[in-house]
């Protein structure tokens, strides 16, 4: 059973163990799983043990966890987060070779706390997928069952924390790319709300709903990071003036008292009945520690799955319209710069990308705006009132991240259509810009796969959320269960 | 909602992208099948309902117009596909 970053940190201030010895831990674990796993596109060992040696002159130096939360703790970052001098490639062939010139946000946040950053972590090709096949490089598995997906997009993210590669890694959430994955995998997976956390140096796929969230092995982990990570940011103007609350200490307040939603339309036919019992359970549970469960409606849930992919696609559709082979990634030279652009797309994107370009492209397109894209938007209003009015009930919404486990490795590739379909459960809260959490629920019998519980947050709830998810496994061993021997 | 009625050779001009004819057959046939399921939102009735594009109020942000550190033109530069100059190369424009 790998160490939690809190438990890291505890020996680390104790001098029980080293920085360096903690990234060596990180990188051995790597030589022992990657060939199976395959979590990570690259590596640069070099940079995280020289990061690593200069936490521990730090620590002997005097510097406590008090003025730098996570100094020493190795954190892996996925491939479409901006690290200086690493390479950038949003698991793409056209970003192949793309060197960042710059730190994102979050990642000069980590730093300042102390964090040693290492790692691109795989995904779908930029962050498009549920399943992490659409990587141009190479499937990540799931490492409770390789001939498995571990979900997607931040499916490198969930991986290597899932498999003890690394204590904790940043992701992004546009429709459910960390919550899935991390139900998938058996670990936390944070989508803060929409503006908690800076977006600049993010690559964008869908500017109006994707965040980067934390995933890690347990609630009290993804409170300090989430609180190392989130706040008002100059360099992102989406990103909210509301103070960061001390995440921490806050986690340890229990549900009682606390009212909780399940949702009528998340418990549907179509619900894996595994899943649907173990998240029975789970409520039971809650139930037992002191909260009150009352059932509420999101009547327009059966809606949001068309409405993401209108609005999801059209932002992408703009957004990857900067890479054109004139400034940066590849390009496939042309006889005049129209021609360039279009090889260069042409063959530098692949499957999913193109599709999803072309269909926002199509709904973007004179004669369709109103028809697809302006009605997806009113529908997004609705969505988004379906939650408003939810919270007026109660605290926090619990229910299935997903409606299934895991699936196997190109079971859902030859149909696109059934692949998004199996976002429903975690686009809504995109759309609504709240927040959300998926934590370990138990697992199915036969094979044995993990099972992720949702908790749905009012805008900037995530304290709530923490307190609940910690509440649930204090009670519960599901998070220290542990895939590889 | 309009009939789904794709062209995907125009579809692949306005988003600048080269497709084989076999991908513009697979997509063609994917595309349409997406573009028929999202055809449920037809079924709410929308009137006087606002759109929304974002989910917290946005407010239009300006700072002081100063010099303030950015990128070195090296640095903007490092990852070009081809320059000359200190500045981005491209295939000829103007005849």
């Amino acid at each position: 059973m790998p160490l939690t970053i809190i438990d890291l940190i505890r020996r680390l201030a104790g001098r029980e163990v080293s920085a360096r010895e903690a990234m060596q831990g990180c990188l051995d674990r790597m030589d022992q799983v990657e060939g199976r796993v395959r979590a990570f596109l690259s590596c640069d060992r070099e940079d995280a043990l020289h990061q690593a040696d200069a936490a521990d002159r730090a620590l002997a130096a005097g510097v406590t966890h008090k003025e730098k939360p996570l100094l020493g703790v190795p954190i892996a970052v996925k491939d479409l987060i901006a690290v200086r001098g690493q390479p950038l490639g949003c698991a793409s062939r056209i970003l192949d070779g793309f060197i960042s010139p710059y730190d994102a946000t979050v990642v000069k946040r980590l730093r300042t706390a102390g964090a040693i950053i290492f790692g691109r972590l795989n995904m779908d090709e930029f962050a498009m997928g549920s399943s992490t096949e659409n990587s141009a490089y190479q499937p990540t598995t799931n490492p409770w069952d390789s001939s498995r997906i571990p979900g997607g997009s931040s499916g490198g993210s969930a991986a290597s924390v899932a498999a003890g590669e690394t204590f904790g890694a940043l992701g992004s959430d546009t429709g459910g790319s960390i919550r899935q994955p991390a139900a998938f995998c058996g670990c936390v997976g944070l989508k803060p709300t929409y503006g908690r956390v800076s977006r600049y140096g993010l690559v964008a796929f869908a500017s109006s709903l994707d965040q980067i969230g934390p995933l890690a092995r347990d609630t009290a982990d993804i409170a300090l990071l989430l609180r190392s990570i989130a706040g008002w940011d100059e360099m992102d103007s989406t990103s909210v003036r509301e103070p960061v609350p001390d995440y921490a200490g806050a986690l340890d307040c229990g549900v009682k008292g606390l009212r909780l939603g399940v949702p009528r339309d998340y418990m549907v036919a179509g619900l894996d009945p595994e899943v649907r019992a173990l998240t029975q359970s789970a409520i039971e549970k809650l139930a037992s520690l002191g909260a009150e469960i009352e059932e509420i409606s999101l009547p327009h849930t059966d809606y949001a799955i068309a409405t993401y992919y209108i609005i999801a696609t059209a932002e992408a559709s703009s957004n990857l319209a900067r890479f054109d082979g004139v400034r940066y990634g590849r390009r496939v030279e042309g006889g005049d710069p129209m021609e360039m652009y279009c090889r260069t797309r042409g063959q530098g994107f692949g499957a999913e990308v193109k599709r999803r370009i072309m269909l926002g492209t199509y709904v973007l397109s004179s004669g369709y705006y109103d028809a697809y894209y302006l009605r997806a938007q009113r529908v997004r209003t609705l969505i988004r009132r379906d939650f408003l009015e939810a919270f007026k009930r109660v605290d926090a919404i619990v229910g299935p991240t997903t409606p299934m486990p895991a699936f196997r490795l190109g079971e859902k590739l030859a149909d696109p259509l059934q692949m998004y379909l199996t976002d429903i459960f975690t686009v809504p809260c995109n759309l609504a810009g709240i927040c959300g959490m998926s934590v370990p629920c138990g697992f199915t019998q036969s094979p044995k796969l993990p099972v992720g519980l949702q908790l749905l947050g009012k805008p900037f709830g995530e304290a709530e959320l923490l307190r609940v998810g910690r509440a649930y496994e204090q009670a519960t061993e599901w998070h220290r269960s542990f895939p590889i021997d | 909602m309009a009939e789904v009625n794709l062209d995907i050779r125009y579809i692949g001009h306005l988003a600048r992208l080269e497709l084989t004819s076999h991908e513009e057959e697979l997509l063609g046939a994917q595309l349409g099948a997406v573009l028929g399921y999202v055809r449920k939102l037809e079924e709410l009735q929308l009137d006087g309902v606002e759109p929304m594009a974002h989910a917290v109020r946005l407010v239009n942000v300006t700072r002081p117009d100063q010099v303030q550190p950015s990128l070195l033109s090296s640095e903007g530069l490092q990852n070009a596909p081809a320059q000359a100059a200190g500045l981005f190369l491209v295939p000829k424009i103007v005849e």
